[in-house]
């Protein structure tokens, strides 16, 4: 351990006293764990001030560990739910606070986010700042249309509370959207108000297996015969431990609207399986966790007509182990093990296409040479470079956004 | 001055530039009559390429530009000065394309919200957002506003249906961002642009999202005796799970005017308030269901009477009072301010008591219609603007109103935008640092501050003029 990085834990310790953890990782890198935005705050003016580089993390391991930087500022010491209300159906929770733990305090008050992200045991904070959604994206949107506002600490200490609580909201710019899925680009997000539904009377997953082309027709079909499905997602066989590709068809709401929707469904794609209330969220909790299972997990922004040839681009480039594609929510996703090459010349490929690929998570030595966006659009370099300035003059947070 | 001009005649043609007479005053307001300020003159560019060379030479010149639409807004905020340009975009109403396959149309700014959904109906496809002004506002001041409207309680507002927005920043230069399937290529900028209120640059190009059209529909009124009651119902509606396309309300003045006016829809005008619920889906039999399920939740929740509308003309008819309250409203007296708040939507009750309260006290008819749904509230204020005091008045109410709302965990616009009018409310709900960076956000995009100046961010408000707050390097 060098003398400089023993300065900085002596420093940290003394700023945060009592108010959060400290500890050092296995390459001697301190990490630290504040419990409140404000001592996340004096961390990172701490850093501004003496150039130190800061990696944020969620304790889920969905930003690099082996990023090189001085500090590692975690969110795992912000862990509670501070408010639930339900007749709002609004929600205030920290960001360290994980995915599973919320949904049950949610369920206790009969609130729902629908959000299914990949992954297992994620933080709140990872899934806000990469923008994973899973299947539910097809009837619910984005991660960003669950957010109200939030809690964001710049690169350089500030704290900034964009947004609200209530569920519509125009005052000022919106730069919760602009934090979200930015990577910690603009700085750590403390703090989220989320937007809930009330928990679903009816909730039914039915499936069929296929050929991947004949599910995805199938998939059209429904989509075009009537009511937007929650989800409907088309999986490779190794996302779902099955032998041939899965479409899966999940529809929530009233009682009267999923019997209607099941059975137009049942109408359209033929000799669709209805499993079993506990066979479906088992059948959807595998698929999150296995379109998370390898080292890179990448998504492709991807108009519902372009869906075959991205899945094809993808297989041609990496492969079709563990491919998943979110029908009417226009993504692709993919997961394995890619080097920095395959990898450039998909997104190259994909971008010809102008399909935006995302890296979500990969080792250091990719991202760095990467990015999580890649490239930009003309013009875009510029002004992202400009924003991220504005959140973080000093360059404090180690985050490879574009192509490094 | 005078040379830039001719530059900008040069680029447009003479006739679509405006410096003088009764044409500059037509932009001298948008919706809102207290703000009346008319800008130095008017270009009015044909396509992208003029808007882009108009912006270039207005940035060589240092000149200030408001970008424009069809001038619907609420809140000040498309409204120049003596010293700015407005850059009108009603010329750029093309539809460019409309993608069946792919739900997704491609549109210039300055096409009606309204047009936009009539030309998709035939593919069984709408655009989803549906302000009270559809008729005329257009989907680039939509997006610069980030507008509402009834229906967005189920399917979002504008910031949800937007995939994809060709921009000319405000020194001239064309970006595009987001993709085409929506998704963002690197930080949701597109997220950013909409509701920027004109001061990022000028949408040239937007895609936006179709959604089908719902085959069967069902609206309810209900009436109840107390807007307490009222308001309980709103929330044991939200609360049954049933998610209702729109979900609004109008006080008792509100429905007296409408009832009193050629729009009179035959809402009962004893009741205290009236509640319009509306519940739409593929199919007959579930929406058929589930409205019955609300009607008996309404009436369990204190409703007087429930009338359920099934077929077009009959929904028509009690939409009618709804979507023509302002205009009604607008005949009870010379001037009208309608308001933008929102509140939790388990506050809606105490927040509609105390505006009554706040009526009473400065002596000022204030009649409600609002998206109770997602507590969205429209207070309306009828007065008469040549009457001094009454103006003062007027003002002061509707800032107790503010102050009301913000007190109850609420936000100071829900769909209107900040403009010229709300800006002394931001540091009521924003702190100086988070006024800073979102100033600062602005500098990046527009580094010189020429697009839409003094909108939206109360300057004096930011970091650095706070005495005893952290010192900043201003940036000009």
């Amino acid at each position: 351990m060098s003398g400089a990085e023993l300065t900085i834990e002596r420093r940290v310790r003394s700023l945060l006293g009592p108010d959060g953890v400290v500890d050092t990782n296995p390459a001697g890198v301190p990490r630290v764990a504040p419990r409140t935005t404000e001592a996340c705050a004096l961390i990172l003016e701490a850093a501004a001030s003496h150039g130190w580089h800061v990696r944020l993390g969620g304790g889920s391991r969905w930003t690099s560990d082996d990023a090189p930087a001085d500090l590692t500022l975690s969110t795992r010491g912000l862990t509670r739910v501070t408010r639930v209300s339900p007749p709002d159906l609004m929600a205030t929770a920290e960001a360290g606070i994980r995915w599973s733990e919320l949904k049950r305090a949610l369920a206790d008050h009969g609130a729902w986010l629908p959000w299914d992200p990949p992954g297992a045991d994620r933080s709140l904070g990872s899934i806000i700042a990469t923008g994973t959604a899973g299947p539910l994206r097809s009837g619910f949107g984005s991660v960003r249309d669950h957010l109200l506002g939030l809690t964001l600490v710049t690169g350089d200490g500030r704290i900034v509370r964009p947004g609200g609580q209530v569920v519509k909201n125009v005052a000022g710019f919106d730069l919760t959207r602009l934090a979200a899925g930015s990577f910690g680009a603009f700085g750590l997000i403390t703090a989220v108000h989320l937007r809930l539904r009330s928990v679903p009377r009816a909730d039914v997953t039915l499936a069929r297996t296929g050929t991947r082309d004949e599910l995805l027709q199938m998939a059209f079909a429904i989509r075009d015969a009537g009511e937007a499905p929650a989800a409907l997602e088309l999986a490779s066989p190794g996302i779902t431990g099955g032998s041939s590709w899965t479409l899966a068809l999940r529809l929530v709401g009233s009682e009267a609207a999923v019997h209607e929707a099941r059975r137009v469904a049942a109408g359209t794609a033929g000799k669709l399986e209805e499993l079993a209330p506990a066979d479906g969220a088992g059948f959807w909790n595998t698929l999150a966790e296995n379109a998370a299972r390898g080292e890179v997990t990448l998504r492709l922004g991807v108009l519902p007509a372009g869906l075959a040839d991205a899945l094809d681009l993808v297989t041609h480039h990496l492969d079709e182990e563990c491919l998943t594609a979110t029908i009417a929510g226009g993504a692709v996703r993919w997961t394995g093990a890619g080097s920095a090459g395959q990898l450039r010349l998909l997104r190259a490929a994909a971008a010809q296409r102008e399909l935006p690929l995302t890296i979500e998570r990969a080792p250091w030595d990719i991202l760095s040479a990467l990015g999580h966006f890649g490239a930009y659009r003309e013009g875009v370099g510029r002004l992202v470079g400009s924003l991220r300035r504005v959140f973080d003059p000093t360059g404090v947070l180690v985050i490879p956004a574009g192509e490094g | 001055m005078s040379t830039v001009l001719d530059s900008l005649s040069g680029i447009v043609g003479e006739r679509w530039v405006r410096t003088a007479g009764p044409a500059l005053d037509t932009y001298a307001s948008d919706g809102l009559p207290t703000i009346n300020s008319p800008p130095r003159a008017v270009v009015i560019p044909g396509n992208r390429d003029e808007v882009i060379a108009v912006v270039r030479t207005l940035a060589a010149a240092n000149v200030p530009f408001v970008a424009r639409g069809a001038g619907t807004g609420l809140s000040g905020g498309a409204v120049g000065n003596d010293a700015s340009v407005v850059i009108a975009l009603t010329r750029l109403n093309r539809i460019i394309s409309v993608d069946t396959v792919n739900r997704r149309a491609t549109v210039e700014p300055g096409v009606v919200n309204a047009r936009l959904s009539d030309a998709t109906r035939p593919h069984g496809l709408h655009y989803a957002p549906d302000p009270s002004s559809q008729a005329a506002c257009t989907i680039g001041g939509n997006v610069a506003e980030n507008a509402g409207g009834p229906h967005c309680l189920k399917y979002g507002v504008t910031s949800n249906h937007i995939l994809e927005l060709e921009v000319v920043l405000p020194d001239g230069e064309l970006i595009t961002l987001g993709s085409p399937a929506g998704e963002p290529w690197g930080p949701d900028l597109v997220g950013l642009f909409v509701g920027s209120e004109g001061m990022f640059g000028i949408a040239t190009r937007i895609t936006v999202r179709l959604l089908p059209i719902p085959g069967s529909i069902r609206t309810l009124l209900a009436d109840f005796s107390s807007v307490r009651q009222a308001g309980e119902a709103v929330s044991a509606v939200i609360a049954s799970g049933i998610m209702p396309a729109a979900l609004e309300m109008m006080d008792q003045s509100c429905v007296q005017v409408v009832e009193a006016s050629i729009y009179a829809a035959g809402y009962p005008t004893d009741a205290a308030a009236v509640l319009l619920a509306e519940f739409d889906g593929e199919s007959e039999a579930a929406v058929d269901a589930e409205s019955a399920q609300i009607a008996q939740i309404l009436q369990a929740n204190g409703a007087r009477s429930v009338r359920t509308a099934t077929t077009a003309a009959d929904r028509a008819r009690l939409w009618q009072g709804r979507k023509k309250a302002f205009g009604a409203l607008g005949r009870i007296s010379p001037d009208l301010v309608v308001q933008d708040a929102v509140v939790p939507r388990s506050a809606l009750p105490d927040v509609l008591d105390e505006i009554a309260a706040i009526a009473k006290r400065y002596r000022i008819r204030v009649s409600n219609v609002f998206h109770a749904g997602d507590g969205n509230l429209h207070p309306n204020l009828s007065f008469d603007g040549r009457n001094a005091d009454e103006r003062r008045r007027v003002e002061e109410a509707a800032g107790a109103i503010m102050e009301a709302c913000i007190a109850a965990g609420g936000t100071i616009t829900g769909e209107h935008g900040v403009g010229s009018d709300k800006l002394r409310y931001m540091p009521l709900i924003f702190d100086a640092e988070t006024l800073t960076v979102m100033r600062d956000t602005r500098l990046a995009w527009d580094p010189a501050g020429l697009a839409n100046p003094g909108k939206v961010v109360p300057i004096h408000a930011c970091r650095e003029w706070h005495a005893g707050g952290r010192a900043r390097k201003a940036v000009a």
